[in-house]
């Protein structure tokens, strides 16, 4: 089915992707052309059937929960673009009281 | 006298560093002076490693003199730009993560450096391996060695070229839906994408967490062979790793078909799209396994005709998710003078994200929002499980898969990117390989109109050795060789 302009712009909000001009009819007409093709998948009877996430079969793993040395601040901080007292720095997102 | 040092395989490499014969400098050398006179028109490289060289290749030298070198000692390796190296930058072909120099190095590296290979470089990639031409790359397109105006296939376009041009013995890849064996096949060489959860994925920029497999590039089986059983095994840091057994490297007399059945899915000896010479470089490819002891059998994979549409959901669900780290709050680019936290998210993502990863981030968030996930994601994940199934029947049938790896010889680069659909269709022989977790190889078998052709190998899950010893006759049978590229 066809993606609306209006569909274009709450997705590009859910996946906080910004649009620029031009952006909304570029992603309705691609979109709109892929989804076509995965249509196909409504003709599979698939009433039987259960979904696969995972295709190997792996029992889940179990460790002992025992510290262990990850990065130090330092190093997880090396590559932030803003930081402020060993901290990431972002935009305030509370008003002062 | 010792012929070109960058069209050594390993084995005669490593026969040669024992022997004294050559220093695993030399050898080094050898590429890089090979790089300096090529990639300015391959671009199989997106940026070198002189320090990791220089060390790695005077530590393989010093292992080597004191008899203990271990069996990839003084190895030329590429690394393609999805794989953490501790700090070298690395980017998944990304402006977003430009300047980005990981705090750790990818276990599948690690295991290798372990192994004594010297790290020449960061290839080139589709950003964040989305891409069949690594024309997607954030930083510029990489060149076919054979054919400068065509694409070298992709994501792993780099890795690929690199190995073709003599620019690296041995490169890494990762193939999500035929990202290393498609590549390997438009370039002339040998790719194998492993049983999902043979190779450790800790370390690998993650774009389709289910689907995702590193593995290697080379220009002989078993270079690759030795170099995927080198990095294999069950990794602490990745719990979908395992030790399974099926990975026993052939020894150099092992390896026939004989009495082995070949099954040919006739969903991909006939699929739309498919190029006569590729077909007829197949055909060829078939009599030369019939002629070596191997019973052909036709064998069917109903589903294949929706294959492509369950990968278009299923894999840009997973990118969705797993791009959402990017934000420019932690590492890579920010727009930091956003007005609140939202928007900056906004503009980082809209300025540091290219075209196809932005469409796929769309597409997969849509699949997966409210309303459509029982329509697109629960149905694809439903007809995966019949896409698995479809493989599990035919290997009743026979022992491997055999077919082309690419519908298509390497294309013109711009020819496919203004209809992503088109693009797209460069995977549908392989990425029912990912949907199913099964190990591939691709390995060269000829050329139409002087491109190459890949032969495309599938086994069972775990059955490495399977493919790899269809893979070994056929190259030994053929006597065709992954020849290195003059260029220019």
């Amino acid at each position: 089915m066809p993606l609306s302009r209006d569909e274009v712009r709450h997705v590009a909000m859910l996946a906080r992707l910004g649009l620029e001009p031009g952006d909304e009819d570029f992603y309705a007409e691609q979109l709109s052309g892929i989804l076509e093709h995965i249509d196909r998948l409504q003709q599979v009877d698939t009433e039987e059937i259960p979904p696969t996430a995972q295709v190997v079969e792996i029992a889940s793993r179990l460790r002992e929960d025992e510290p262990r040395p990850g990065l130090t601040q330092e190093e997880a901080l090396a590559n932030a673009p803003a930081k402020v007292d060993g901290f990431f720095r972002v935009p305030a997102i509370q008003e002062e009281a | 006298m010792i012929d070109d040092l960058t069209e050594l395989t390993i084995k005669d490499a490593a026969r040669l560093l024992r022997l004294g014969s050559i220093s695993s400098a030399e050898l080094v050398t050898a590429h890089v002076e090979r790089i300096e006179r090529l990639d300015p028109h391959v671009k199989a490289y997106l940026r070198f490693t002189p320090e990791l060289w220089e060390s790695q290749a005077d530590e393989a030298d010093r292992k080597i003199g004191q008899g203990e070198a271990p069996p990839l000692a003084g190895i030329p390796m590429a690394v393609k730009d999805v794989l953490c190296v501790r700090g070298v930058e690395t980017t998944a072909g990304s402006q977003i993560l430009r300047g980005f120099k990981p705090p750790y190095t990818a276990t599948a590296v690690a295991r290798l450096f372990e192994a004594g290979a010297v790290m020449l470089g960061v290839t080139n990639c589709d950003e964040f391996a989305m891409g069949s031409s690594t024309e997607n790359s954030g930083y510029f397109p990489t060149r076919n060695p054979w054919d400068l105006d065509r694409v070298p296939g992709g994501s792993s376009g780099g890795s690929a070229a690199a190995v073709a041009a003599g620019e690296a013995m041995i490169a890494l890849g990762s193939d999500t839906g035929g990202s290393i064996r498609q590549p390997a096949a438009l370039c002339g060489v040998v790719g194998m994408k492993p049983t999902y959860g043979r190779v450790s994925r800790y370390g690998l920029i993650a774009f389709a967490s289910s689907l995702d497999q590193i593995g290697p590039f080379a220009r002989t089986v078993d270079d690759a062979a030795i170099t995927l059983s080198l990095m294999a095994g069950f990794d602490p840091l990745d719990a979908t790793s395992s030790d399974r057994p099926g990975l026993e490297v052939l020894n150099s007399s092992g390896g026939t078909v004989k009495g082995m059945r070949l099954g040919v899915p006739r969903e991909y000896y006939d699929v739309k799209g498919i190029e006569p010479g590729v077909k007829a470089a197949l055909d060829a490819a078939l009599f030369i396994l019939r002629n070596a002891g191997a019973e052909i059998v036709d064998v069917s994979l109903p589903h294949t005709d929706y294959g492509l549409a369950a990968y278009y959901i299923i894999a840009p669900a997973e990118c969705s998710s797993n791009l959402a780290r990017f934000d420019g709050v932690r590492y890579g680019l920010a727009e930091v003078d956003a007005p609140n936290i939202t928007d900056e998210y906004m503009q980082t993502r809209r300025k540091g994200f290219g075209t196809e990863v932005r469409r796929r981030v769309m597409l997969g968030t849509y699949a997966l929002s409210s309303g459509y996930y029982d329509a697109y994601y629960l149905k694809a994940q439903k007809v995966r499980t019949l896409i698995k199934r479809d493989f599990d029947e035919a290997f009743k049938k026979c022992d491997a898969i055999v077919s082309a790896t690419s519908p298509t010889v390497a294309f013109p680069i711009g020819s496919k990117t203004q209809d992503p659909l088109s693009m797209y269709l460069c995977d549908v022989l392989t990425l029912g390989g990912n949907l199913a977790g099964l190990p591939g190889i691709s390995v060269p078998c000829g050329t139409s109109d002087g491109l190459p052709v890949g032969l495309q190998v599938l086994g069972p899950q775990w059955g490495e050795s399977v493919v790899l010893r269809v893979a070994r006759s056929y190259e030994e049978a053929s006597e065709i060789r992954a020849e290195v590229a003059s260029v220019v």
